[in-house]
């Protein structure tokens, strides 16, 4: 098992109350799956995306990310949980506007300690892996919102994560981009990478081998989408 | 960290405008501290060259008497012990290694006995010279001619004047071949003599003022040696002349020569000794004194530092809301609290070492300028410059740290949800 959220309960005060947001969520998650959570806004999904995405803490329970208790880790230890286990899709790319595509992608490589020659090699891999061996100079207002999210996704693997985490990554582009960027997440997907994604969208989620929904901070397995 | 500093140089560049506005403040507080201390240098430096010795690296080596230099006058005789100077001596001292050549001479100062056609000279102190005297101190004959051997031997009542005193007591008339009376004894003028190098000494302060001008103001008459007993005292105690050979061997030549002649010396009046100036300490009052004005206005340019920090501590907090998004990607990929930290600081010290670079090519520009405008000497401090720079890194490191303290701790949930 890669993944297992265990009774995850995260409550947000807001003045003198206390707001549930989830509530005994738990998730498991096995390598090399593709798992969709989806969930209309308000729902929390964000906020058990930052839970797994190691940004959050949750209130109670236990997560365990590749057998290790990553709630006993303090900011730093999580800072290279992030760098090592996890990839991250964003909804509106975030791609350093100065940068080329290539040094975009090379940018977690910098944190990992690895020297600028193995830095643009692994980079460019990377991206000839999302199709983009031909962007690698380009600078983000050149590429389209497809590519870009492309890009990011070659950043989110340059590190060869155990998860990649994409949220809403077709929020942001038209029908055309997005199809092109669940083929890839296919792909990766295919190729043994265990992706999860948040979505509100169920054409989007059913992308996915599984979905998982969430509601009012509840969370419940959706039989019947698993048929593959 | 050279990532950081290439990263560094690229946000710089790509904010020209900004940047430069930032720096603004550091590079007038630099180049202000720059020229000033090139000022401070330059003039310090011209007193060591020029008052020194008056620019030849001479110092007198005087009898003195409790601190206070001894004059013999009319009504004081001289210590008993102390004679004049003998050729052996002064061949003693011209053996030092950090000696160039001697002279002595006896003094009188102010002398109230010397007339020009019945009218007291008062402001005019007349020596008794060797052969050596012009050569050591560095005066060249003008006019009319120089004492030759005959003089000595023959003891001539002969007279040279220094251009002070020919003009106070001559004005525009020629003063070769005139007389002048000394004791009631007639000289005769023969020459002019005046320094070869003369100094003209910047007066920032009344204390320049007074240190500078003692010695002008005094007129010299110069007769030979031997012709001093004629109207003074015979084997009269003489003060010595050195010039050393460079400026850094006056206090060995001051100290050695004070002792030869010490050692000439006995004398039941334990008081009395031998001293060289301390010219060196003389010299260093004056710079301390140009300093201590100086400093005061460092402090003021350190003013402008300071505002200059507060302006980049500024723009570095616009740029941390600005690019709180950056910041919030960097975190949410792996990037460490201490890498955010490491990358703002750098930033910051790059941006205000380019203005502390930029600050001591325009000090150093600012000084030229200066010493166009005005005469002041200049000159350039290397390590004052080295320093200069890395002060600014410096300023850019603690004025840049409250800004990237600030960027470390974002939250990077918030960071990515702000577009």
């Amino acid at each position: 098992m890669i993944l297992s959220l265990e009774h995850i309960y995260k409550d947000y005060i807001q003045g003198k109350m206390t707001v549930p947001v989830l509530k005994d969520v738990c998730l498991h998650v096995e390598k090399g799956e593709y798992v969709a959570i989806m969930g209309p806004s308000g729902s929390g999904k964000s906020t058990l995306m930052n839970i797994i995405g190691c940004l959050d803490r949750p209130t109670s329970g236990s997560y365990e990310l590749t057998g290790k208790n990553v709630l006993s880790l303090n900011e730093r230890q999580l800072a290279d949980v992030r760098l090592r286990n996890i990839g991250f899709v964003f909804q509106n790319f975030q791609l350093l506007p100065r940068m080329t595509a290539l040094d975009n992608v090379a940018l977690p490589l910098i944190y990992a300690g690895i020297r600028k020659r193995a830095r643009r090699a692994k980079a460019k891999e990377a991206l000839i892996r999302v199709g983009l061996e031909d962007r690698v100079t380009f600078k983000p207002t050149q590429l389209s919102g497809g590519q870009k999210q492309r890009v990011a996704i070659a950043r989110a693997m340059v590190n060869k994560p155990d998860i990649l985490l994409a949220d809403e990554p077709t929020g942001a582009l038209d029908s055309k981009s997005s199809k092109q960027v669940m083929e890839l997440f296919q792909k990766l997907n295919d190729e043994g990478v265990t992706v999860i994604m948040i979505t509100h969208d169920s054409g989007i989620a059913g992308y996915a081998k599984r979905v998982v929904t969430i509601f009012d901070g509840e969370l419940a397995e959706q039989k019947g989408e698993t048929d593959q | 960290m050279l990532e950081n500093i290439r990263l560094s140089f690229q946000g710089i560049w790509s904010h020209k405008m900004r940047s430069f506005l930032t720096m603004l403040g550091i590079i007038i507080g630099i180049a202000s501290i720059i020229s000033i201390v090139s000022t401070i240098k330059g003039t310090n430096e011209e007193i060591k060259n020029n008052l020194i010795g008056s620019g030849n690296n001479t110092l007198s080596v005087m009898i003195y008497n409790q601190g206070y230099a001894y004059t013999i006058d009319s009504w004081q005789g001289p210590p008993d012990g102390f004679q004049e100077v003998s050729d052996e001596t002064c061949e003693k001292i011209r053996a030092l290694d950090s000696v160039e050549n001697v002279t002595r001479y006896n003094e009188r100062q102010y002398s109230e006995s010397i007339y020009y056609k019945g009218e007291a000279l008062q402001s005019v102190s007349v020596r008794s010279i060797d052969m050596n005297y012009f050569d050591t101190v560095g005066y060249m004959i003008r006019t009319g001619r120089n004492f030759i051997e005959s003089d000595y031997k023959n003891f001539r009542k002969v007279l040279i004047m220094d251009r002070t005193a020919a003009d106070n007591v001559f004005g525009n008339d020629d003063p070769i071949g005139k007389t002048i009376e000394i004791n009631k004894a007639p000289f005769t003028v023969i020459g002019v003599a005046e320094q070869s190098r003369k100094f003209t000494p910047n007066i920032n302060s009344i204390e320049d003022y007074y240190t500078y001008a003692n010695d002008d103001a005094v007129g010299y008459l110069f007769m030979p040696k031997a012709s001093w007993p004629i109207v003074y005292r015979y084997d009269e105690p003489e003060n010595v002349i050195v010039k050393a050979v460079s400026v850094d061997d006056m206090e060995d030549a001051g100290k050695d020569t004070e002792d030869i002649l010490n050692a000439t010396v006995a004398s039941t009046q334990t008081d009395f000794k031998y001293k060289a100036d301390d010219v060196l300490q003389r010299a260093q009052k004056l710079q301390d004194m140009s300093a201590a004005t100086n400093n005061q206005l460092i402090w003021i340019a350190s003013i402008s530092l300071l505002v200059g920090g507060i302006g980049v501590m500024n723009i570095m907090l616009v740029s941390v809301t600005e690019r709180t998004n950056e910041i919030g990607l960097k975190k949410a990929i792996g990037a460490r609290k201490g890498s955010i930290l490491g990358q703002f600081l750098t930033e910051a010290a790059v941006l205000t070492s380019i203005g502390g670079i930029i600050g001591v090519a325009s000090g150093i520009g600012m000084a030229q300028v200066i010493n166009k405008i005005s005469g002041v000497a200049v000159s350039i401090d290397v390590v004052a410059s080295v320093i200069a720079v890395v002060f600014s890194m410096l300023i850019g490191l603690i004025f840049g740290l409250l800004p990237s303290v600030k960027a470390a701790n974002l939250d990077p949930i918030e960071a990515l949800r702000r577009e």
